[in-house]
Parts: C-alpha cells; sequence; structure tokens
C-alpha cells in the first residue's frame, strides 16, 4: 500500500472539489494517512479469489413500470436555489467542457 | 504557423494513410418517463418543469429502473445483433458539472446490458460492410446548460442558466468496434452506419432518431495511420492518434467531420507534427472542429457499481420473446419492399427520404395498391406537410384513410378531383373519407334517371345541340357535360354523361 | 400529577386509548422537558413546536370522535435531521444544509405522519453520519445526558440523548457503521439496525447507499418493536427495499419476555471482545450471559477470523461511496454558494467551506479508494472482504441463532478526547460494523454500566438476514431478567439533569 503524500492530498482534494490551502493540507494530510494506514490491510485479500459484494442483500430486476408520477411545481423545484434567473438555476460562468 | 491550418485535401489525406474510425451513438429513448423517475420524458416544456427529487439530484432521493427502458435497449441491443449480459448493472461516472444534477451520471460501465453485435450497413451502390458493435448500454441525459452574456456560447459568457427538464432522460449509447480499412470509402460508411442506427431505432419505435432535435447524436472518433508497406499486413500497422469529434448532429455532419478531420490530421502528420489525442468540437456553420478544453488532468470519473440499483438480469425467456418482436433489418425490408412493390430506385429513394416506407406499407396492408399509396403520400400528402410544415406521419390522416380513399376512386364512388376534396375533410378532422363524402355529398351521381334528368334538362335549354351532333360535330356534346356537371357541382361521371347525350342523339358513343 | 416523559411509548399509547391523557398533554410535556434541558443536552437541531401540537390536537379530536387510529397515534418521536422533512428544516448536521427546505418527505417520515405520530422536531448528528461521538455536527455536539462531559454516541448521538434525557419516548436514527447502536450503548438506551432494505432509505441523506439502513430508537425493546414495525416495509421508491411483509417485531418481544430462551442457541463472538475492551464492559457482558443461560439459552462461541478486514473494508467502502453521495453538494441546486468567477472554482470553496474536516478527510479518502490505478487494491478488494465477513456469518449462524457481543469496546470517552485522531475514533464502530458490510440486522440494549466509571454499557445482538424479530425475542427476555435484577430501567437510574426555564 502506498503511503499519500501531502501533494496526493492536493491531487485529491482538487477531485473531489474542494479547496485547500496550507493549513488544511497541514492539518489533514497526516490524518488522512494515518488513516490510509489503518485500511491498508483490505489489500492483503486483493488476490484472493472471492467474488466481490457490491449489495448485502442479493436481488435483481428491481424495476418501475414506465407510468408518470407528477413532478414539482417550478417554484419549488427552485425554492432552494442560492440564485435562479427564468426558470432556470442561474450559476457563475463555466469555464470547463464536459461531455 | 501550424499545418493544422493548411487542410489536406480529403482524397489526398485517404491516399497517404489508412483511416481507422470509431462511432459513439447516443440515442434518447421515447419512454414515457425518464430513465430512474417518473417525471414525463417529453420536449419543449417550461424549464424546471418536468422535475422530481431524484432528476434534481436533491438529498436523500433514490433512483429506480424504468422497466420500459431496460426493454427497449436490450431491442436495441438485439436489433444490433448483440449478445445480452445474464446480469448486467449500472455504475456511477463521476464528476463535477452544473448540468448534472448529482454530479455523477448513472451509466453502466463494465458490465454493460448488450455487447459484441455486428451490423450490416448497406451503401448506396448496394455495397454492404459489416461494422462490429463493442456494446450498448443504458445510462440517463444530462440537463441543459444556457451561456447568458458575450456570445452566446460557454467562452465569453457571465453566467450560466441550468434546466433540469432533459435530465434523466434515458439514453441508449451504442460504441462500435474500431472500424478499419474503409479506405476513401470512410465517410460514407460512417454515414451510413449512422442512418442505419436512425433507422433501426425508428423501426424498433424506441425512438424518433431525430438527429436535429438531438435525440440521436454522433461522437465520431478518427485516427490515420500509415500505409502498410507491400507485403506488410495493414493490421499489423499500429493505430495513430485519435481525435474524437462530439455533437455531429447530422447525417451530412457525419461525413463531412470526417472529411475535416482526416484533412487536419494529414496535414499535421504530413509536416511531421504529431496528433494530440483530443475531444473536438464540431461547428456545423463552418463545417470544422476546435479543440476542447484542455484538461488540466486527466479525467478520472472513478466508477463504482451503483449502491442504489440492482443488477439486470433479464430472463433468457424474455430476451426470447423481444428477439420475436425484433423488425427486420431497414436495408433488407427496403430491398423486399422494392421488389414487391414494383417500385422504381428512384420512387424507392424518394420515398426513404420523405420518411414515407411504413405510411406506404400500412396504407398497402390496408388494401391499396403501391403505386396507389405511394402517389398520394408522395404527391398531395407531401405537398399538404410541406404547407404545414409538418413530418408525413404527423398529418391528421392515416394509412387506413388513404386506402379507404383509393377505395372509393376505385369503385368510382368518386373522381380524383373529388378525392382531393374528401382529402381536404379528413385533414379538417371530419372523420374518414366515408363519412366526408357523406357529410359534405360528394359522391358521383351515378344514378342514371337523375343524370338522364338532367341531361334533358340541359338539352330543353340548347335544344339545337342534338341536331349538331347527328350532324356530326360530336364536340357539340361538351356544353351538354358542362351544364350537367354545373348542374351536379361536380358529381357526375362526365364518362357516363356524355354517353347519355350521345344515345339521346341516336349515336354511338 | 404523572410525569409523562417517563413513560414508554406503549404505556403512552394505552393511556391514550384509556383517555387518561391526550396527546396535546403528551407533547406539550416533552416541548417542556426540552425547553427545560435541551441547552444542556443539545439533542435537537430544531423543534417543531407548532405542527408537533397541531398534529397531536388533531389526533385526539379524531380519537374523541371516535375515528380508529393506529397504535402509536398520538405518542411523539423525534427525527434524526438526516430524514428530509417536507416544512421542516433538514442540515444532516452540515452547514452546507443550512436552513435547506425540503420539498418532499422521506418515505419513513411519511409513515410517522400516516401513524399520527406528532414529529416534536429534528436531532443532532455527526455532519452527514459521519462520527461517532456527534463532535462533527457543524452545529455542535450533543451532550451525555449521563454525563454532559462525554459523548453521546454518533452520529446519532441526538437521537439518542432525546431519550435519555426524556425528551422524547421514541426517536428515528440510521446505521452505516453503528450510529443507532453504538449511540444506544453509551447512552443506555435501545436501537436497532434493521436488515438492509427493511427500512426504506428513500429521503434518507445517503452516506454510504449500501451499509445505511434507517431504524428505530427507544428506551425499552417494546417500544422499539412497535416503531420498527411502523417504519419496515416495502417500498416501490427505494430499489434496494425488501418486498416482504415487515417482521412481527412486538410479538417477538412479547414472546420472548413471557416465555424465555429455551432451545436458543447464542454465539459469542471471539473476535468482538478481549483485549481492548474496557473491564467493566467485559462484566457486564459475561454477566448479560449468565441471564440469557438462565432464561433458557445455550451459549456457545463462534469463531469469524474475517472481521479482522472489517475496519479497513468499512473504511475503503464508506468514504467510496459518500465521495459520490455529497458531490451534489455543489452549490447549484440547494444549499450553500461561496461564490466565486466560474462555477468549478465556486464548488470548490463551497465545499470548503461547507464541510468540516471529518468530512474532508472521507471524502478525500473515497476519491482515492475509486481512483484510477488503486480501485481495485481499495474498493476491489474491500468487496471481496464483504463476501468473506459475509461466509463468516453464514458459519456463525449454523451454530447459533444470534450472535452477540458489547456493542462498543468502552463507555462513554469525554468530549474533545478523540475529535482529532480519526483512527482511535473510528475503533468506537469495531463490534457494530460487520453487521453493516453483511446487511444483518442488529440491536444494542443496555445491560448496566461500567463499576469503574458508572457508564451505560451496551449488549448487542446479531441475528440473520430477514431474522430481525429474534433480535426483539432475545432482547425482550435479557431486558426483563435485566429490569428485574436493577428493580427498574437502566434510563431511570441516570443522574437527573438540571432543568432550566
Amino acid at each position: 500500500m502506498s503511503h499519500l503524500s501531502r501533494a496526493d492530498v492536493a491531487r485529491l482534494a482538487a477531485l473531489a472539489r474542494i479547496d485547500m490551502n496550507d493549513a488544511d493540507l497541514d492539518r489533514l494530510s497526516g490524518q488522512i494517512d494515518a488513516i490510509v494506514d489503518a485500511v491498508a490491510l483490505v489489500s492483503e485479500v486483493a488476490n484472493q479469489d472471492v467474488p466481490a459484494t457490491s449489495h448485502p442483500i442479493p436481488m435483481s430486476n428491481v424495476h418501475r413500470v414506465d407510468e408518470v408520477r407528477p413532478s414539482l411545481a417550478q417554484a419549488d423545484a427552485l425554492a432552494a436555489a442560492p440564485e435562479a434567473e427564468d426558470g432556470r438555476f442561474r450559476v457563475p460562468r463555466i469555464l470547463g467542457e464536459e461531455a | 504557423m501550424s499545418a493544422a491550418t493548411h487542410l489536406v485535401g480529403y482524397d489526398d489525406a485517404m491516399a497517404a494513410f489508412d483511416p481507422v474510425f470509431g462511432i459513439e451513438v447516443h440515442v434518447e429513448l421515447n419512454t414515457k418517463t425518464k430513465m430512474f423517475c417518473g417525471c414525463e420524458n417529453t420536449f419543449g416544456n417550461e424549464p424546471n418543469t418536468q422535475v422530481c427529487p431524484v432528476c434534481l439530484g436533491l438529498p436523500g432521493s433514490m433512483p429506480v429502473t424504468n422497466e420500459k427502458a431496460v426493454e427497449s435497449a436490450i431491442r436495441l441491443g438485439l436489433a444490433l445483433g448483440c449478445s445480452i449480459r445474464e446480469s448486467s448493472r449500472f455504475a456511477r461516472k463521476n464528476y463535477f458539472y452544473p448540468d448534472l444534477a448529482k454530479d455523477y451520471q448513472i451509466s453502466q460501465y463494465d458490465e454493460p446490458t448488450c455487447y459484441e453485435g455486428e451490423l450490416e450497413v448497406v451503401l448506396d451502390d448496394g455495397t454492404v460492410v459489416m461494422i462490429g458493435i463493442e456494446r450498448a448500454h443504458m445510462e440517463e441525459d444530462a440537463g441543459k446548460n444556457t451561456h447568458v452574456g458575450g456570445t452566446g456560447g460557454i467562452q465569453g459568457a457571465s453566467h450560466s442558466l441550468v434546466d433540469y427538464n432533459r435530465g434523466g432522460v434515458p439514453l441508449v449509447e451504442i460504441v462500435t468496434k474500431p472500424i478499419e480499412g474503409m479506405g476513401e470509402r470512410t465517410a460514407e460508411v460512417a454515414r451510413a452506419y449512422v442512418a442505419t442506427i436512425r433507422d433501426i431505432v425508428r423501426a424498433l419505435g424506441i425512438s424518433d432518431g431525430r438527429m436535429e432535435q438531438g435525440r440521436l447524436r454522433a461522437d465520431v472518433n478518427l485516427s490515420l495511420r500509415a500505409k502498410a508497406a507491400p507485403g506488410e499486413d495493414q493490421s499489423a500497422v499500429p493505430f495513430g492518434k485519435r481525435s474524437e469529434t462530439k455533437n455531429v448532429n447530422s447525417l451530412r455532419a457525419v461525413e463531412r467531420s470526417i472529411h475535416y478531420e482526416a484533412g487536419r490530421q494529414a496535414a499535421l502528420l504530413l509536416a511531421g507534427e504529431p496528433v494530440v489525442q483530443e475531444t473536438r468540437h464540431w461547428h456545423e456553420d463552418t463545417s470544422s472542429t476546435t479543440p476542447g478544453r484542455s484538461k488540466e488532468e486527466a479525467e478520472d470519473y472513478r466508477y463504482f457499481p451503483e449502491p442504489d440499483l440492482l443488477p439486470v438480469e433479464p430472463s433468457r425467456e424474455w430476451v426470447e420473446q423481444l428477439r420475436a418482436s425484433i423488425p427486420e433489418h431497414p436495408a433488407k425490408m427496403r430491398a423486399r419492399l422494392r421488389e414487391e412493390w414494383g417500385f422504381s430506385d428512384l420512387e424507392m429513394r424518394d420515398a426513404v427520404a420523405a420518411d414515407a416506407l411504413t405510411l406506404i406499407a400500412d396504407t398497402v396492408a390496408a388494401g391499396a395498391a403501391p403505386q396507389a399509396a405511394r402517389k398520394w403520400w408522395m404527391g398531395e400528402l407531401a405537398r399538404t406537410a410541406n404547407e404545414q410544415d409538418v413530418e408525413l406521419p404527423e398529418l391528421a390522416v392515416t394509412p387506413a384513410d388513404i386506402a379507404q380513399l383509393q377505395g372509393l376512386v376505385d369503385e368510382g364512388k368518386i373522381n380524383d378531383k373529388l378525392a382531393r376534396q374528401v382529402l381536404e375533410g379528413v385533414l379538417a378532422g371530419e372523420g374518414s373519407p366515408a363519412d366526408v363524402v357523406a357529410s359534405r355529398g360528394l359522391e358521383v351521381v351515378s344514378d342514371d334517371s337523375a343524370l338522364e334528368a338532367a341531361v334533358d334538362e340541359a338539352l330543353a335549354a340548347q335544344p339545337d345541340v342534338l341536331d349538331k351532333i347527328r350532324e356530326g360535330k360530336v364536340q357539340a356534346a361538351g356544353a351538354i357535360v358542362g351544364a350537367v356537371m354545373k348542374a351536379t357541382r361536380g358529381q357526375a361521371d362526365a364518362g357516363r354523361v356524355r354517353a347519355i347525350i350521345l344515345a339521346r342523339a341516336g349515336v354511338e358513343g | 400529577m404523572t410525569d409523562w416523559t417517563r413513560a414508554s411509548a406503549l404505556e403512552m399509547s394505552a393511556a391514550l386509548r384509556a383517555g387518561t391523557v391526550t396527546s396535546v398533554e403528551l407533547v406539550q410535556a416533552h416541548l417542556d422537558r426540552i425547553a427545560g434541558v435541551d441547552g444542556a443536552v443539545h439533542a435537537f437541531l430544531h423543534v417543531n413546536t407548532e405542527d408537533a401540537l397541531a398534529v397531536a390536537a388533531s389526533v385526539d379530536a379524531d380519537r374523541a370522535a371516535g375515528v380508529d387510529l393506529p397504535l402509536l397515534a398520538g405518542v411523539p418521536i423525534a427525527i434524526k435531521d438526516i430524514l428530509v422533512t417536507k416544512g421542516m428544516p433538514t442540515t444532516a448536521g452540515s452547514k452546507i444544509l443550512e436552513g435547506w427546505m425540503p420539498p418532499y418527505d422521506a418515505t419513513v417520515t411519511s409513515k410517522i405522519r400516516q401513524a399520527r405520530m406528532p414529529i416534536l422536531g429534528k436531532t443532532n448528528m455527526d455532519e452527514f453520519a459521519m462520527g461517532s461521538s456527534t463532535e462533527h455536527s457543524a452545529y455542535g455536539p450533543t451532550h451525555n445526558p449521563w454525563d454532559l462531559d462525554r459523548i453521546p454516541g454518533g452520529s446519532g448521538g441526538g437521537s439518542a440523548a432525546s431519550l435519555a434525557a426524556w425528551e422524547a419516548p421514541l426517536a428515528i436514527g440510521s446505521d452505516t457503521g453503528g450510529s443507532i447502536r453504538q449511540p444506544a450503548a453509551v447512552t443506555g438506551t435501545v436501537g436497532v439496525k434493521p436488515t438492509y432494505g427493511g427500512v426504506s432509505r428513500y429521503g434518507a441523506i445517503a452516506l454510504a447507499s449500501s451499509l445505511d439502513q434507517l431504524g428505530p430508537c427507544a428506551r425499552t425493546v417494546a417500544d422499539t418493536a412497535a416503531l420498527h414495525e411502523v417504519m419496515g416495509g416495502h417500498d416501490v421508491m427505494d430499489a434496494t427495499s425488501l418486498d416482504q411483509p415487515v417482521p412481527s417485531c412486538l410479538d417477538a418481544a412479547r414472546d420472548g419476555a413471557t416465555n424465555g430462551l429455551k432451545g436458543v442457541r447464542v454465539g459469542v463472538v471471539k473476535e468482538l471482545g478481549g483485549d481492548g475492551y474496557q473491564a467493566g464492559v467485559k462484566q457486564r457482558f459475561e454477566e448479560a450471559l449468565d441471564h440469557l443461560r438462565a432464561a433458557g439459552a445455550e451459549i456457545v462461541e463462534v469463531s469469524c477470523p474475517s472481521f479482522v478486514y472489517a475496519m479497513g473494508a468499512y473504511y475503503v467502502i464508506l468514504p467510496s461511496e459518500a465521495s459520490s453521495n455529497l458531490a451534489k453538494f455543489d452549490s447549484v441546486r440547494f444549499g450553500l454558494r461561496v461564490e466565486r468567477d466560474t462555477i468549478e472554482q465556486t464548488m470548490g470553496a463551497t465545499r470548503a467551506e461547507g464541510f468540516g474536516d471529518e468530512v474532508k478527510r472521507r471524502l478525500v479518502l473515497g476519491t482515492y479508494a475509486l481512483s484510477a490505478g488503486y480501485r481495485d487494491a481499495y474498493y476491489g478488494s474491500a468487496q471481496k472482504v464483504r463476501t468473506l465477513i459475509q461466509r463468516d456469518f453464514v458459519a456463525a449462524f449454523e451454530k447459533a441463532d444470534v450472535l452477540v457481543s458489547p456493542t462498543t469496546p468502552t463507555t462513554p470517552f469525554k468530549l474533545g478526547e478523540r475529535v482529532d485522531d480519526p483512527v482511535a475514533m473510528y475503533l468506537n464502530d469495531i463490534a457494530t460494523i460487520p453487521a453493516n458490510l453483511a446487511g444483518i440486522p442488529g440491536m444494542s440494549l443496555p445491560s448496566g454500566v461500567a463499576p469503574e466509571d458508572g457508564l451505560p454499557v451496551g449488549f448487542q445482538i446479531l441475528a440473520p438476514a430477514h431474522e430481525d424479530a429474534r433480535l426483539y425475542r432475545i432482547g425482550a427476555a435479557l431486558e426483563k431478567a435485566l429490569v428485574a435484577e436493577w428493580g427498574g430501567s437502566l434510563a431511570s437510574m441516570a443522574p437527573e439533569l438540571e432543568v432550566t426555564r
């Protein structure tokens, strides 16, 4: 298991969209690395031939009939928005482009 | 200045390099509701009126899969010759973006429902190409960002507005395997492939496939590699770096984007410059692509199995049932119908282009002769659709109406002129052709006694006509025919009227 | 004059039906108690005064009119702030949701309303249920009514403390790795984590979707059973919800209390005890086993060797799922926004400001565990551990009908003692985590106070999936024996809180 450096924590925080300044990184990096150490034991089973369990109770094919349910009123949908305009959620300009 | 500003012509590019391409097609399914919630799946509504806690990604909400969407995805997979996985599952694709309500997209990753297919694509000249399908998987659409300020594009905008009505609409993404060895026909094959997918989703009835509405969207990957030396195996030459062109939203654009990208990449390679592996955006107005914003970091989507949803495990019986419902391959169906109906190539192509094939087929099934059905749909009705600026299938007339209308003509109950009036009535919502004939009183007058009375009345008004006819001036009968038609408001059978006049004159018609 | 806050929920229900008390009186008594002691305890983030009294009045009116009412109609309840409640603020203990008024009700909230139970308010919790002490609440910690300097457990410390402080007879909790059972243990109350899927999660703000389960909290086993039956059942809005009838918890509790435990095999899990467990905790545990033996049960020892991996697997799976579940707190549709030039910067600044340190630690950890190149070693391995732990349980349940252990290794520690040592904090949940990884039901009930510090000790019972009723049967039998020994409930032995006005 690898050691998690301060730079790693900074990179991961960016991926998790959490700004971290130097003080945050000073405070949190060591703690996070200690947690990584504590959980490292799981990697012992990485090579064992054991199926993965993603759902604790095995079930399948739980589907919904294609029937319309009422939507929220526009005002209710927007009520908690930090900012809204013309029936839409308003956000500061978007830098990136995605799929 | 980069070589990329100097494009190499498509033919030259294809002569110099071996192209490899792949296409991802996103199909929006026409289910009544969204993929994971009960909000209505319709378009063009007021923003944020088709949203609920689930598709708005509100804290606490949970997705539940739409059964009909699963069925549509499996049927599509079967039509693409795919295997249907006994157990497939959903995964979360994690990335932050304002139009993605939960900031993750529910998709399928390592276990897609449909995989390993093969699709026959028929080119215009009849050449058949087999396209390998890697997978077809289910996922949800994102909402829509509108950029405000600046030029309306993302660059220079002051802020953006988000509408989540489209968020959560069910999609099937179809991914091809790399398609090699098409040479200069690459662009044509790409276009024909997307057209075939469009025809298939329409034939399946799972999507209207309208690219201009974004219901079917294509991303086109293209790379160029060196041509194999004589005697060398081309497939042994490693692939070049590829570009992925997004938002290619018409058949023409599929073809053109490949032309553009081939030329751009060839120019780079010929100048000894590298092709950058990147996402590019297609611009319809300039018929060119521009690079997407380069990411500071490679995307890391951190896929993992969606814990809120359970595996999809369709029974074999169900899959076989669905398989039995898969319509014929559109290209094969066209060939068969052309043969059966005796249409010319041109007639067939026009009917396909007008999206009239199903309408004609249904009209024929309802009893009309194929050519008669074609004439109605490609003539009078195509004109009406054009005037009303709607698609043919949207007209307020059914194939059964047209078959009935043609039946009335064939029986001689109405003539062509009356038939057009009847059609007007049907389109105006006055009922079936028979209803319109009855309510507007449009039936051809074929009762001889009524016609004879009308003829006699007209002859009485113009007593010299009979003499003229007897003198051999048969065309003089025209005046009486005209008078009778006028008196019967066009509902008389002109041929019959003429015969009665000639009989009155004692001459053979 | 009766102090109704000291009654059990079922006693309140009986009194309401007998007409010896009204729901308005019950609600008012609890509101008064909250006003008197919650300044010191801080179990509540929001007190729902007007609505609770209005519901109580309508129940009283219906009862007077002879309307047939559900068992717990008119009995007040507290709800953990993780559950979405229309018309009541819902924060999940986080600053990022401060002031959020949800436009919908969680399924369990709807069930509570349909059961005509007045909702007293929303209880404090560690932010997004990440923690074992409520010290990670953005709104300040809850204090243990047994000793205000000590933690009430977490994440559901608010719900447990509200019961121990007589502020509510019933409460709803959520349990991802012990957040119902550990607070129950350290406050001398009862809490049950049902079988995964037994209670709908729709509207419960997700921490780790494959581990989370809502459950009932109360001061007696029978009250817990009655609330379990109100909460449970299939829900079409939650795909992971079990399509099965609600277990007969109340009948099972009555059965255990009346008929004893003859023929029941009780398995002591070797790995959940021994080193690291406080002496008084072990002593009370052994005494509880004696009571079970006396009630007719056979005590056997079982071994679950894979439990050694449970902690590691839990702290990989939970942060991984949480890192995705908490992505939606992006300042676009609800919650806090710290405005910057671009939306990307705004998201980063908002999440920096809105999340506390424990949330940040876990989101970074989860992002790491799912990232390219590490996913197989961490997330993949952790899922294999789940399989190994499930196999251990299957083997253990062949030898025993239920498994038992101390709920926590120690009695409650002091506030502030472990807040900056996450690994030490995580050790609190060592005995409760395996049930969540396997999806099986578990209960914690009081087994006395540790002689060395006079603080409550919890006894944990685990049953196979879908066998929730067994918890109530065994729990009720043990509770009956203990209460007889003590001469009253453990809760009634807690030091009296100073009531301020």
